[in-house]
C-alpha cells in the first residue's frame, strides 16, 4: 500500500492575478505599477483593485518610482523546501519614497554589507526559477 | 453577562509524539481536565474545537473528527481557527456562551499535530510560510522565524536590544522548561550555548526558535453558580481582549511591535479593571526570544524599548517585577499551534490555585495569558483571577 504520511506540496506558489492581471503583464516588461484611487487619491503599492478607505473601485495604475530606503531585514539560513537552494537569502522591507512599504528579496549586495537605513531602489529581475519578480538593490 | 470560571484543565505532554493522533492526545487532555473537575463527559454542554491548519492533520474539519472521537456527539460544536491563538480564541467564544446563557458548562480544547513520519523540517518550514501574504510576499520564500528576525532587527536598531539579550530570554525559559514535566525541553542551556547555536534566519539562532510540537490542552468554563458548586479553586476570567494585525508586512506602521497586542491588552486590562502591575504572573507568546521581549513593552509590564533591559535584570524570573513563563514558554514547553492558548490557560490555573510545585509563583492573585496568532494577524490577552 503506497503511504502519503501527510507530505506536503512544496512547489512555489504564484496566485492567480486576476484584477491585478495589469500589474504581472508591465512587471514582465519592467515596469512596477501601483493603484492609485480616482476618488480619494490613495495610492496603493503593491496594488490594489479596490480602495477600503473611500470604497471605490475605480483606479488609475502608475508607475512606482521605487527609490527608498531600508527600514529592516532577516537573512534567511534555513529555507522553506523550494527555496533551500538559493539559501542563504535575504528579505528585506523598504520605505518608498512615494509612501508605501514594500516587502521583496534584497540583492546584488553581501549581507554582512547591508545597513538598516541604506538607499535602495525597487527594479525588477527575471529571477533563476523564471519567475520575474520586484527586488530592492542597493542605490548610489 | 454572568461571571464565568474555569472549573478543570487538562494537557496532554507537548513534544514530538509519534505515537499519538490527534484525536488520541485530544482525549488525553479532555481526560485530564474532567478528572479536574469531577465532571462525566455528558456534564459539556457546549464544545469549542480549536485546530490551527487542516494540512496538519490531512483531515478537513478535525474539529468533527476530535468531537466525534471524544464521545460528544449530537452536542453542539465549532471549529476555531485563529493560527497559533486558535485555542485562546476558542476560550473566548466558550466565555461568550457561558456568560450569554446559552450554556452552562463550555469545553474549549486545542490540538495540534505538526510532526508527521516523512516531513520534514524545511517542509513544514514552507507550508508554515504560507502564514504571510500569499500574494504579495510567499513568492520570495518567507518563513515564521523570517519574520520575527524581521522585527528583532528593527527593535536593535531602534532600541538597541541585543543578541545577549534575546539569548536569555531562551536560557530563562529552558530554566523553568527544566521543571515542567510537560515541557517538550527538559533542560537548561547556557548562554554561550545559545549563542553559539547555528544561524536560522538572522539575527534569530536555533536557541531563538520555539520548537516544533505535538500536544493537545484544553479548559472547561462554567457559569458562576454551577462553578461555586462543583468547585472549590475557580478561576475567574475577569478580562478578555482580541486585537489583530495585517497579514503582510508592508501594511504595517511599526515592526518593533504588534499592533494586534497593544489593541488586546488595553481591551483586556479595561475590562477586568487592573494595571499592568498588578499582575502577578503570565504566560506570554514567545514563539520567538524577540516576540517575548516585544510582549513585556506590549502588555506594559515595561516602557517600550525596555524589554531587553527586563530580561537582562531579571525581572521575568519569579521573584523579579514580574514572572514570565515560568512553565518554560512556547521556546521550551513547546508549541503545537492550536494548542498553545489552552496550555497557558492550564499553567495560569494551576499558579492561581497555587498547584504549579517547583515553579509555584508565590500568592499569586491575578494572571494573564498573551498569545498570538501568525506574527500577530490574531492576538488574545486574558486575565484570571483566582
Ligand atoms: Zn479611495
Amino acid at each position: 500500500m503506497a503511504v502519503t504520511q501527510f507530505s506536503f506540496d512544496v512547489r512555489v506558489i504564484v496566485p492567480p492575478h486576476t484584477k491585478l492581471k495589469k500589474f504581472f503583464e508591465e512587471l514582465e516588461k519592467g515596469k512596477i505599477m501601483g493603484t492609485k484611487c480616482k476618488k480619494c487619491g490613495k495610492l496603493y503599492f503593491p496594488p490594489q483593485a479596490d480602495c477600503n478607505k473611500c470604497l471605490s473601485s475605480d483606479m488609475d495604475w502608475v508607475e512606482i518610482k521605487g527609490t527608498g530606503k531600508l527600514i529592516t531585514y532577516t537573512v534567511t539560513h534555513v529555507a522553506p523546501k523550494a527555496y533551500t537552494n538559493i539559501a542563504p537569502y535575504v528579505i528585506g522591507v523598504a520605505q518608498l519614497d512615494e509612501g508605501p512599504k514594500v516587502t521583496a528579496w534584497v540583492r546584488d549586495i553581501k549581507p554582512e554589507e547591508i545597513k538598516v537605513n541604506m538607499k535602495v531602489k525597487l527594479v525588477t529581475e527575471k529571477c533563476e526559477d523564471g519567475i520575474t519578480r520586484y527586488i530592492l538593490k542597493p542605490e548610489g | 453577562m454572568r461571571r464565568v470560571a474555569v472549573v478543570g484543565v487538562g494537557m496532554t505532554k507537548f513534544g514530538v509524539l509519534a505515537d499519538k493522533s490527534l484525536r488520541e492526545m485530544a482525549f488525553e487532555a479532555f481526560k485530564e481536565a474532567l478528572e479536574d473537575a469531577n465532571l462525566a463527559p455528558k456534564d459539556i454542554e457546549s464544545v469549542y474545537t480549536a485546530i490551527n491548519a487542516d494540512h496538519f492533520s490531512s483531515q478537513v474539519s478535525p474539529g468533527a473528527s476530535v468531537m466525534e472521537y471524544l464521545g460528544l456527539n449530537p452536542k453542539p460544536n465549532i471549529r476555531i481557527e485563529a493560527a497559533c491563538a486558535s485555542s485562546s480564541a476558542a476560550i473566548r467564544l466558550a466565555w461568550l456562551d457561558v456568560a450569554s446563557g446559552l450554556h452552562d458548562i463550555a469545553l474549549a480544547l486545542g490540538v495540534e499535530k505538526m510532526n508527521e513520519a516523512g516531513r520534514t523540517t524545511a517542509e513544514i518550514i514552507q507550508f508554515m510560510g504560507t502564514g504571510g501574504d500569499i500574494t504579495w510576499e510567499n513568492h520570495y520564500g518567507p518563513t515564521f522565524p523570517g519574520f520575527y528576525a524581521i522585527f528583532a532587527i528593527n527593535h536593535m536598531h531602534k532600541y538597541g536590544t541585543t543578541k545577549e539579550q534575546l539569548a536569555m530570554v531562551a536560557v530563562k525559559n529552558h530554566y523553568y522548561g527544566a521543571m515542567n514535566p510537560k515541557a517538550h525541553f527538559q533542560r537548561e542551556i547556557t548562554l554561550e550555548q545559545a549563542l553559539k547555536s547555528p544561524m536560522i534566519s538572522y539575527p534569530l539562532q536555533l536557541y531563538d526558535c520555539c520548537p516544533i510540537s505535538d500536544g493537545a490542552a484544553c479548559a472547561i468554563l462554567a457559569s458562576e453558580d454551577v462553578a461555586k458548586k462543583i468547585s472549590d479553586t475557580p478561576i475567574w476570567i475577569t478580562g478578555l481582549g482580541l486585537g489583530t494585525s495585517s497579514v503582510a508586512l508592508h501594511n504595517r506602521e511599526d515592526y518593533a511591535t504588534i499592533p494586534g497586542t497593544v489593541e488586546a491588552a488595553k481591551q483586556a486590562y479595561k475590562m477586568a479593571r487592573v494595571e499592568p502591575r498588578d499582575v502577578d504572573v503570565a504566560c506570554v507568546h514567545d514563539c520567538f526570544t524577540i516576540a517575548e521581549i516585544m510582549a513585556y513593552e506590549d502588555l506594559g509590564f515595561c516602557k517600550k524599548g525596555e524589554g531587553g533591559k527586563l530580561i537582562e535584570e531579571k525581572q521575568t524570573y519569579i521573584g523579579g517585577k514580574i514572572p514570565v513563563n515560568v512553565d518554560g514558554g512556547l521556546k521550551a514547553k513547546g508549541h503545537p499551534t492550536g494548542a498553545t492558548g489552552a496550555a497557558m490557560t492550564y499553567e495560569i490555573v494551576k499558579q492561581l490555585r497555587g498547584e504549579a510545585g517547583k515553579r509555584q509563583v508565590p500568592n499569586a492573585e491575578i494572571g494573564l495569558t498573551h498569545n498570538v496568532g501568525a506574527h500577530g494577524t490574531y492576538v488574545c490577552v486574558h486575565i484570571y483571577r483566582r
